[in-house]
């Protein structure tokens, strides 16, 4: 099986470049790719715009009891962190995973998942 | 357009049966329920069967047809899949199609065998009813997804572990006397606070357990039950479905649920009734938060005010409005594709008088099942309800 899927991965790149972007519609509705349409309106009028350089931690938990793919991530923190427009979920980066909390900063970044060696999507602490 | 009634329930014991097929699973669940209804099998017409992720454990696809011939019917069957609201869906189609007239006798209902594999290739397969690009390549896990969900509500509303504690215990208070329960056992909130952690705010006592099993109901229209002079006194009066984003990311809020506002809003204005009608309920508790959020999307509480229900004993089983009284996916184990029509199978226990726990509720009359997919990106709202 390839794992290449096409919209993410070069939406990946541009974070991984300190050019993260997201989708904008007319009515302000954000999305991330790969979208034709904006998923709240269905408008096809979709305005690539830049993605804030940091976000805000909303939620979080601590994970103890990971799938294969993370086995030897355990424990980690996975945070949805709010950037205006839209949300990321990632992993967090740069701190003990027990030590996160909400309303803390964090960046979108690549990070490296441990135990498969694939990309991933990091929230790294300022 | 007829009504549409419950003729007959099945199940299987839930639980640890790693060797048995889903096959066999399903196959004792259906015939349970024909013969509790007291039908031909040549009397199917069709078989709508729920199933999630026989492919990745039974590397089995394409199962209905073989289920609809361990049944020894000769129908059309289709597989329905929608996470862990598969037999929901299953069933409304079974609905919408007695309703409609196209058929007299649907058999609906899933399975699910999970136990055969290890706790960590069923938390991968779980997991893959999450987003696979945004979610699960961050490390979510459904515990990890509901723990999100949990901690967002703590941080919006308030409440406590310890609320979502009397959850787990009341949960397990409600299988003790149920036959087809995995948990028979009490517990304590110590013993839940306690619990290893599995994903925080969530232990282990917050999840449902893996389990395998299998449900089936058999629906009949009004004319074929008089015809046939059967005892069916329980009808499905309302059905709803709603849908949200797949990644908890995209919603607008994080502690609420919208698909299932949007399903009860649709079975209630189906069935002609409004939240203060329902004497009893049966929620999606795959986590204790869980029942909380769906307690408050089918309109009981007001956002935030769900979480302390089981703690103040309105939703035990001597409470108003009793939830979860089979004990729950919390207590009485959760087959994932088997779980919405074991809802609709106990449901019509509790209202007929002949489920050990419908001493609590001598008196009901209408009754509610929720099912939910994934983190509420799907859910399934009936409306049940017996003739007194």
């Amino acid at each position: 099986m390839t794992d290449e899927n096409a919209g993410y991965d070069e939406w990946l790149d541009a974070i991984d470049d300190g050019e993260g972007y997201f989708y904008v519609c007319p009515e302000g509705h954000g999305s991330l790719p790969p979208r034709r349409v904006c998923p709240d309106c269905g408008s096809p009028e979709l305005e690539r715009t830049p993605l804030s350089e940091t976000g805000t931690v909303e939620t979080f938990t601590v994970c103890y009891v990971a799938a294969p793919d993370f086995a030897d991530e355990e424990p980690y923190a996975t945070a949805i962190a709010d950037f205006g427009d839209v949300r990321l979920t990632g992993v967090v980066r740069g701190i003990d995973p027990e030590d996160v909390s909400v309303g803390m900063t964090v960046e979108p970044a690549v990070g490296t998942n441990e135990t498969t060696g694939d990309d991933l999507l990091a929230l790294r602490t300022r | 357009m007829t009504g549409v009634r419950v003729a007959g329930v099945g199940l299987t014991q839930f639980g640890r049966q790693p060797e048995r097929t889903g096959r066999d699973l399903f196959a004792e669940a259906a015939l349970a329920a024909r013969e509790d209804a007291g039908i031909s099998g040549d009397d199917i017409e069709e078989i709508n069967y729920g199933n999630f992720m026989g492919a990745l454990a039974e590397r089995q696809g394409h199962q209905a047809p073989l289920m609809a011939k361990m049944v020894g019917v000769n129908c059309p069957a289709t597989r329905y899949e929608e996470a862990c609201a598969s037999a929901g869906v299953a069933v409304r189609e079974a609905v919408r199609t007695v309703r409609s007239g196209e058929a007299d006798v649907v058999l609906a209902g899933g399975c699910e065998r999970m136990t055969n594999l290890s706790t960590a290739d069923v938390t991968e397969g779980l997991a893959t009813a999450a987003d696979d690009l945004f979610e699960i390549r961050a490390g979510i896990t459904f515990p990890s997804a509901y723990a999100l969900m949990a901690r967002a509500y703590f941080e919006r509303f308030g409440g406590s572990r310890e609320d979502l504690a009397h959850v787990a215990m009341k949960n397990h208070d409600n299988a003790l006397p149920n036959e087809y329960a995995q948990f028979h056992r009490e517990i304590t909130v110590e013993e839940a606070l306690d619990a290893p952690m599995v994903a925080d705010p969530l232990g282990l006592l917050d999840a449902c357990p893996v389990t395998d099993g299998a449900s089936a109901v058999v629906f009949v229209s009004d004319e074929y039950a008089a015809a046939n002079d059967l005892e069916a006194p329980v009808s499905v009066t309302g059905s709803g479905q709603g849908g949200d984003n797949l990644a908890l990311q995209a919603r607008e809020q994080l502690a609420v649920t919208p698909a299932t506002e949007r399903a009860a809003s649709e079975a209630y204005a189906d069935a002609g009734r409004d939240p203060a009608d329902v004497d009893l309920v049966e929620v999606h508790d795959c986590f204790t938060i869980a029942e909380v959020l769906a307690i408050e999307g089918l309109g009981f509480y007001e956002p935030g005010e769900g979480v302390g229900a089981a703690r103040r004993g309105e939703t035990t089983a001597s409470g108003d409005r009793p939830v979860n009284l089979s004990g729950g996916l919390k207590a009485k184990g959760h087959p994932v594709g088997a779980t919405g029509g074991s809802q609709i199978a106990e449901m019509t226990r509790l209202l007929r008088g002949d489920h050990p726990n419908s001493e609590h509720v001598p008196d009901a009359t209408v009754g509610v099942t929720h099912n939910a997919g994934g983190t509420v990106a799907s859910a399934v709202v009936h409306v049940l309800e017996v003739d007194r």
